[in-house]
Order: structure tokens, then C-alpha cells, then sequence
């Protein structure tokens, strides 16, 4: 038989443990990465972190490094205030795109949609951000200089962020038990009503896991806000005030950055990675409890 | 029955009034969707030709074309690809394969990966610079960036394999011990041929994510439009291109608009393209 002459070709037990020991080294590479990125980020931000307490990058002036004031809080508001405004845009229309998709499109309208949204979350950042640069940013401008703003940012990122909570609200409200929902319709529930008493109830973990995901990547997310978030340092007073993110002052100035400036900017994507690692163990939390 | 019709009708008019909500968001989205799409096309069809994808960047790339910037992609492409995937597709294997799902081993390699996943582009950015360029010395080199976007590759590319892996059914493995196949051999002949429509469909999808990222580039691969002479030059991705022009090159709007083009049609053709792999494989397994 066929599957016998293959036998013959891997008759070897060794050749089993063989590539098992292969197998090993490829996990443990893996696994080596992470370490190797913690452990990076650790090493070069040492500088600053021993030399100077946790507190100066609250209570400084401002942000001067090349004078040595490391003021990291108008960075990290505009990263709160983005990610923040966006999620809050953002929830309300991919929910309704998931319902769209799942309760009211039929069904081939229902393919289409969700493909649609597909192929958005596939549309690179830079890409999200030249279009908000020409196109946004413009329009912004006329209504209300100087256009580039934390609502140009919020609006860029809420286009980005909203695939991943669509597709996943799209999962949970999908995996809601058939029978739950034709039990509500017996019962004469409203289509509304179904889903408001029993659809997004059996939904929610699903949904709030995704949310957090969105958040964690509105946080890292670098480039499209650099490209249209104006990146002036302050606290903004208006939607229409330029922002800087954190990760937008990364960009911006660790090509030049040298010593304490540098190791600074080592800081905050280590203050960065922190955030998002809260963020996706919580989501990963909340999927564990649902399959629990 | 005359005194609940009120609250019958105020139902049917909430009903609707949601469905009207939920209707205008999803055309909201579109019409968005579409804008960014048309403006696109309409942008970059204007100044997209044959020469614009053979020649050189000229004049900060203002005129010429992207030939350099699609040679410096494909390179960084290939040495994250060939550098990710022998990692992500042993670490798949063995953990889906070889080794108990609750094993310390295999928590503490899938908890990493899932770490890896989450980490922002522009962190794996100053990881690259700090050990490739720097510490090991590669500089800002097409070699560095394409090593860093193996890192963030990574988790992609194993967990897609991973899940690929275990939709294979288990009666392909018992039956294969029963025929007294040793593991190599199933795995060789048996579960990686059944899985590799999801293998090829993760392999595209994390090729799509390498070609859209600019932030963990920016100060590895470096920026250098230059027609790169080997791995140790510096050669910039097409991402990076349209970054670069529309921020630092006044006037850049139009090849920024092509290269944009041609970014987006390219990420289509391979989401396109792995979601038919992984349809593909859907529809083949309802069948059997």
C-alpha cells in the first residue's frame, strides 16, 4: 500500500525524536522573542529609569528633552483622548454593522457587507492617514483650523478600530444559540427586543473582549495618527486642537534622539507595551471565562 | 385588547426606528468606505503608469517612479517571510501536534506569542533599531527591517497555522498510528498536505500585514529610495514611501496617491486571495 511505502521512507523512530528537538528550538525561538523585546526595551530606557524618579515624567515643566524636562502626561492624555473619542464612535456603528450583518441584511447583502468590512480592516494605516492628510484634514480646516486635530485623529482611528470590534462583535452575536433567539420570537418578542433581551446578553463577553482589542490597537496605533494629528505638545482644550500621541512622538523623534532623550523615548513604548499588554490579557481573560 | 394596541404600535415604532439607526450607520460606513476607495483610485489612476512602476524615484520622488521602493518591499518581504515562518510553523506544529494543550511548555510559548500580538508596531520600531541595527550591528539595513517584521510576524503567522493544524480530524492521526505510520511520516504526508489551505491562507495574511506596516520600519530599514545593492543597504518599503511623501515632500501628493494605488490594490489581491483559501476550505470540509 501506499501508506506503507511512506512508512519505509520515515522508518526511523529517530528521525521522530529528531524532529521533535527541531520542533523545540523553533518554540523556544519564539518564545525567545518576547523575552528579547522586554528585555531590549528594559535595557535601553535603564539610563533614565535609575537615574530619575517615576514622578519627573508627571511633574516636569514640559517636554524639552534636549533640556532634560521629561514631561510624558500632554502625550499620554492625547493618547487617551484619541483612543478614547474613537472607541466612543466607534462602538455604536460596528455594533450596528454586526447586527446589520447578523439580524437584518439578507443574507447575501449580509456576505457582501461583511467582506466589505474585511477588505477595510486589510486597508494599511499609512494609507488611513494619507487619506485623512488630503482628504480630512482639508475639510476640517475649513470648518475649523487649523484641521489637523484630535478630531481628525479620533475620526482616522475610528475608521481603523472598526473592523475588529465589528468582526467580533459579528463572532459572538453569531455563536448566540439558535434556539435562545427562536425561543424569544415564540415568546413574541420584538426583533428589538430579542436582541436587546437576548442576543446582546449572550453576546456581551464576546463583544467586550473585542472592544479591548480595538482600544489596544487605537493605543499603538503610530502612524495614521502622526500623519494627521498636527503633533503639537499640550493639552488640547477643543476637538479642533492638534495632539501629540505617544506613539507618534516615538516616531517622530527617535530617529534623532540621543542618551537621556533616547533611553526617554525607550520609556514610553515600554509604558506603551504595558498598556497594551493590560489591555489584550484582559480580553484574553474575558474569552477564557466565556469558553469556561 | 384596546388598551395594549398603543403599546403595540410605540414597539413597531421603536422597532423601526432602530432598524432605521442601524440602517444609516451601515450606509454611513459604506459611503466612507467607498470615498476613501474612489479617492484613491481616481487620485492615483491619474498618475499610476507603466513607467511610474519601472523607474526610479527622482527628486525625492516627485517624479519618476517606485521600481527602487517595490525591489526594497519584495526584499524586506522575503527576509521576514523566510525568517518567520520556518519559527512560526515549527512553534504551530509542535504545539498543536506533539505536545499536551495545558503542558508548561506550551502555556508559557502561547502566552508569548499572544504578548507578541499586542504589542504595537512602532514598540517592535525601537526593539529593531536598539538590537538589530545597533547591537548587532546590522544598521539601517534591509536585513534589520525585514528581521524586525519577523517579530512581529510571528504570532500570526504560528497561531494561524495552529488553528489550521487542528482542524484536521483526528481520525486522519489515529487512523495514520493504526497503519503504523511513525508521527514524522503522518505529519509529512497527512496533516500538513489537509492544513495547507490554512497555512497558505495565514502565510498571505501575515505577508499582507508585513507589506501595510511603516512604524516598525521607520528606523530599521531606514529611508533610502536608492536601488539597494544587497541586504546591508538601507531600501524603503512602499509603505513608507507614501508616508514620506506626504509628509516631508511638498508637492509629493500625486506619486503618493499611485503608490498608495498600488499598495491597496496589491493588500486586496492577497486578503482576496486568502479568503479564498480559507472559504475554500470551509466549503471542502461541509462537503466530507
Amino acid at each position: 500500500m501506499i501508506l506503507s511505502e511512506r512508512n519505509i521512507l520515515f522508518r526511523l523512530i529517530l528521525i521522530d525524536k529528531l524532529l521533535i528537538g527541531i520542533l523545540r528550538i523553533g518554540a523556544m525561538l519564539a518564545a525567545l522573542v518576547m523575552l528579547l523585546i522586554l528585555f531590549f526595551l528594559a535595557h535601553e530606557s535603564w539610563p533614565v529609569l535609575s537615574k530619575l524618579s517615576i514622578a519627573r515624567f508627571i511633574n516636569d515643566a514640559s517636554w524639552h528633552p534636549l533640556e532634560g524636562a521629561y514631561n510624558l502626561m500632554p502625550m499620554l492624555s492625547g493618547t487617551v483622548l484619541t483612543s478614547v473619542g474613537a472607541l466612543l464612535l466607534t462602538i455604536p456603528l460596528s455594533l450596528a454593522s454586526a447586527l446589520f450583518i447578523v439580524f437584518y441584511a439578507p443574507l447575501h447583502l449580509a456576505t457582501f457587507y461583511k467582506r466589505l468590512i474585511e477588505l477595510l480592516s486589510g486597508i494599511p494605516s499609512v494609507v488611513f492617514g494619507f487619506w485623512g492628510l488630503t482628504t480630512l484634514v482639508p475639510l476640517i480646516n475649513q470648518w475649523n483650523p487649523p484641521g489637523a486635530s484630535l478630531l481628525a485623529a479620533i475620526l482616522v482611528l475610528t475608521m481603523m478600530i472598526l473592523p475588529t470590534i465589528t468582526l467580533t462583535a459579528y463572532t459572538a452575536l453569531a455563536a448566540v444559540p439558535e434556539e435562545l433567539l427562536r425561543n424569544a420570537a415564540a415568546l413574541g418578542l420584538s426583533r428589538w427586543g430579542m436582541i436587546r433581551g437576548v442576543a446582546l446578553p449572550a453576546a456581551k463577553t464576546g463583544i467586550v473582549a473585542g472592544i479591548i482589542l480595538a482600544a489596544a490597537r487605537a493605543l499603538g496605533e503610530t502612524m495614521a495618527v502622526l500623519m494627521v494629528a498636527g503633533n503639537v505638545v499640550q493639552y488640547p482644550e477643543t476637538l479642533f486642537d492638534p495632539v501629540r500621541t505617544l506613539a507618534a512622538n516615538i516616531a517622530l523623534e527617535a530617529a534623532y534622539a540621543m542618551g537621556g532623550h533616547r533611553a526617554v523615548l525607550f520609556v514610553s513604548g515600554l509604558l506603551l507595551m504595558l498598556l497594551v499588554m493590560v489591555l489584550s490579557g484582559m480580553a484574553g481573560l474575558l474569552k477564557k471565562q466565556r469558553y469556561a | 385588547m384596546r388598551e395594549t394596541t398603543p403599546v403595540h404600535t410605540r414597539k413597531v415604532l421603536r422597532d423601526r426606528g432602530v432598524q432605521l439607526l442601524i440602517y444609516a450607520s451601515v450606509l454611513l460606513i459604506s459611503t466612507v468606505f467607498i470615498w476613501i476607495l474612489a479617492d484613491l483610485v481616481r487620485g492615483g489612476l491619474a498618475h499610476l503608469s507603466w513607467e511610474f512602476l519601472m523607474e526610479s524615484p527622482r527628486d525625492a520622488g516627485r517624479t519618476g517612479g517606485i521600481a527602487s521602493i517595490l525591489v526594497s518591499t519584495l526584499l524586506i518581504l522575503l527576509v521576514a517571510v523566510l525568517t518567520a515562518v520556518p519559527i512560526a510553523w515549527t512553534t504551530a506544529i509542535l504545539l498543536a501536534e506533539f505536545i499536551a494543550v495545558d503542558s508548561a511548555f506550551g502555556k508559557a510559548v502561547r502566552f508569548s506569542l499572544h504578548v507578541l500580538a499586542g504589542v504595537p508596531s512602532i514598540v517592535f520600531g525601537l526593539f529593531g533599531n536598539a538590537f538589530f541595527s545597533i547591537y548587532l550591528g546590522l544598521g539601517f539595513s534591509i536585513l534589520s527591517g525585514g528581521l524586525t517584521l519577523a517579530c512581529m510576524l510571528l504570532p500570526i503567522l504560528a497561531s494561524t497555522a495552529e488553528a489550521g493544524l487542528r482542524t484536521v480530524p483526528n481520525a486522519y492521526r489515529m487512523s495514520a498510528s493504526a497503519l503504523g505510520l511513525t508521527r514524522t511520516a503522518t505529519l509529512v504526508h497527512l496533516i500538513l498536505p489537509a492544513a495547507a489551505p490554512v497555512l497558505a491562507a495565514g502565510l498571505l495574511l501575515g505577508i499582507g500585514r508585513a507589506l501595510a506596516e511603516t512604524a516598525a520600519l521607520l528606523f530599521t530599514s531606514g529611508y533610502v529610495d536608492r536601488m539597494p545593492d544587497s541586504l546591508l543597504d538601507s531600501g524603503r518599503a512602499l509603505a513608507l514611501h507614501i508616508f514620506d511623501l506626504s509628509m516631508n515632500v511638498p508637492g509629493g501628493d500625486m506619486p503618493a496617491y499611485a503608490s498608495a494605488l498600488v499598495l491597496v490594490s496589491l493588500l486586496l489581491c492577497i486578503n482576496i486571495l486568502a479568503m479564498k483559501f480559507a472559504y475554500g476550505l470551509q466549503r471542502r470540509k461541509i462537503r466530507t
